[in-house]
């Protein structure tokens, strides 16, 4: 089933931690078996940072392969001796669990491919997202108990996605769970609540054109899709709405740049989603439960029609 | 008449009139005759008196909670109840049976008012999927807006959305009334097999697709119109029924109805299992 719930503060920064927590965890019931953030924060925008992880959480309900603390050690290793290599100089590092980590680089570059893909070539090391504001946090659990396990109730920011995942079509674990980088794009980030029916034709083609897939995880497709129709050189929002012909299958996906977020539905509507909309706030979310934990008091909530794609900027 | 106590299980049904549909490929109903009434018992319901009136805040309860707090308060002979601080929650007020006046202060989430006989409900907010799904009989009504699969396989009652409603509006509906003050999302009237749908606004794309009987009005623009689904002349005394549902609901009573498009089902899809496969496709 999965939940997705989505809020952008127009003109000022919020709890945005806090906020995306309650309304994910509204959502529970919608899928528990992993919580995804895809938090913006307030940042001087001076250095990247960069969310990865060097193996799986292989707690209870994990498709994962246990695998001994010091090969993580031994990834991150090869990972800070890739980044002096190509000159990225890690201004700070946090390493939240054993199994994933948050370095802050101050790193000059304008393509991420090549860097993305010399990180990605050490095996069992996947980069969640990388990006000025962005930071994708995802792990297995319900939202209170990734956010508690990341401290992520106290991050500050202008805007935010999540998911809360049924796992289906795709193992349980980190690597499948939302929300998915838009590799190899600063800041970009996507969710989805549905099925993609054409996804292994329209993987092949991405792959030969030179996109990646970390997953088998259909909604990995919806991230990948946009970033290639940007590197093609259209728009968020013109990328979306591509993606409505493009992509076969029931679906309603968030998509969040450093300073927008947009929504779009499938032609059929057949996946839910309600929507606020206000001169400084959007919140929206698969059931009203999820806005209502951000604003208890009465509001006009409506939900968007079939193919309807939406793009608000902060 | 026999006395329904006295006979066996299989036949207790017909004998109480319950029988409605004669499977032959055309819908013959029966309808329910006044005089067997006495017969009838609805497990769950009450005498209520509709001047008996009480709040209920829901604020801090579960669905669960909540309707049995509303059983509760009917059980009590309470006729007009106030739900305080519904907040979105999803399933509240299923499942009654009852002659009563119910009045939300707020928004529900899914399946609102589902598989409800009887009372009247107003709900000052919006509500999300599949509200009053099932709905036998009384009325609805919502101020604001409302999600996908409203009044889903409703067989009676009015069911009133002044705002705009999501997709597939009327699915599998078998009777009763839909009314939209402001637009409709796609496959309105989804198989719907008897029954009427009002959309004062615009509605999306496949409009009454694979609709196997029944009738609905438009007033601003079709999307598209779905398999098997045609115009029919609107007739003065369509215009006339229009106009008094309209009034009634409380809803447009300005409304222009003689502009009004009528859709129907073209029927070609009646009967489909005799025909060849070949046949389906030209039927299509």
């Amino acid at each position: 089933m999965c939940g997705i719930a989505g809020l952008i503060h127009r003109g000022k920064s919020s709890n945005v931690g806090s906020e995306l927590q309650g309304m994910l965890q509204a959502l529970k019931h919608r899928g528990e078996d992993s919580t995804g953030y895809a938090l913006y924060g307030d940042t001087d925008g001076k250095n990247f940072i960069m969310r990865f992880k060097v193996g799986e959480n292989v707690g209870e309900g994990s498709s994962s392969v246990m695998e001994d603390v010091s090969v993580y050690d031994e990834r991150k290793k090869i990972v800070d001796q890739t980044l002096a290599e190509m000159g990225a100089k890690i201004v700070k590092e946090e390493r939240t669990l054993p199994y994933s980590l948050r370095y802050e680089i101050d790193f000059e570059t304008k393509d991420l491919l090549d860097f993305s893909q010399r990180i990605e070539s050490i095996p069992g090391v996947e980069i969640l997202s990388m990006g000025k504001s962005l930071e994708v946090i995802k792990d297995l659990g319900n939202a209170k108990m990734v956010c508690d396990r990341y401290s992520l109730d106290k991050l500050v920011g202008t805007h935010a996605i999540g998911h809360a995942r049924m796992a289906t079509e795709s193992g349980v674990d980190i690597k499948s769970a939302h929300p998915f980088w838009g590799y190899p794009f600063s800041d970009v980030s996507v969710v989805h609540n549905g099925q993609l029916t054409n996804y292994w034709n329209n993987r092949r083609v991405l792959e030969n054109k030179g996109m990646r897939f970390m997953s088998e995880c259909d909604s990995e497709l919806i991230a990948v899709y946009i970033a290639q129709k940007m590197r093609e050189g259209a728009s968020l929002e013109e990328g979306m709405k591509d993606s409505l012909s493009g992509l076969d299958g029931v679906f309603t996906y968030f998509v969040a740049t450093k300073d927008s977020l947009g929504m779009a539905k499938d032609t059929m509507a057949a996946k839910p989603l309600v929507l606020y909309e206000s001169d400084d706030l959007v919140a929206m979310g698969s059931e009203e439960i999820a806005i209502r934990s951000v604003l208890p008091h009465e509001i006009d909530t409506y939900d968007p029609f079939d193919g309807e794609v939406k793009v608000w900027q902060i | 008449m026999a006395n329904i106590k006295t006979i066996d299980k299989k036949s207790k049904a017909q004998s109480m009139g319950m029988h409605t549909e004669v499977l032959t490929g055309r819908t013959q109903q029966k309808f329910f005759n006044p005089d067997e009434a006495e017969n009838f018992y609805y497990f769950g319901t009450y005498d209520v008196d509709f001047n008996k009136r009480t709040d209920l805040d829901v604020m801090n309860m579960s669905a669960p909670e909540a309707n049995k707090e509303i059983d509760n308060l009917m059980s009590q002979g309470y006729g007009t109840i106030v739900i305080k601080n519904p907040q979105g929650k999803h399933s509240l007020g299923v499942g009654i049976l009852n002659k009563l006046n119910l009045i939300f202060e707020g928004s529900l989430g899914y399946f609102g008012m589902g598989s409800c006989d009887g009372p009247i409900v107003r709900i000052n907010g919006r509500v999300g999927w599949s509200c009053a799904e099932n709905l036998m009989a009384g009325k609805v009504v919502i101020e604001k807006n409302a999600g996908s699969c409203f009044g889903a396989a409703i067989r009676g009652g009015d069911l009133i959305c002044k705002g705009s409603v999501g997709a597939r509006t009327g699915i599998d509906m078998k009777g009763g009334t839909i009314i939209i003050g402001g637009d409709a999302g796609a496959f309105t009237g989804f198989m719907m097999q008897r029954g009427r749908i009002i959309i004062l606004g615009d509605v999306g794309i496949n409009l009454g697709d694979s609709m196997y009987d029944g009738t609905i009005f438009v007033g601003g623009e079709i999307g598209s119109y779905g398999s098997d689904a045609v115009d029919s002349e609107l007739t003065p005394s369509d215009q006339d029924w229009l106009r008094r549902k309209l009034k009634v609901a409380e809803i447009g009573e300005d409304f222009n109805v003689s502009k009004m498009k009528k859709i129907v089902a073209g029927k070609k899809l009646w009967n489909y299992d005799n025909l060849e496969p070949t046949e389906k496709k030209g039927a299509i």
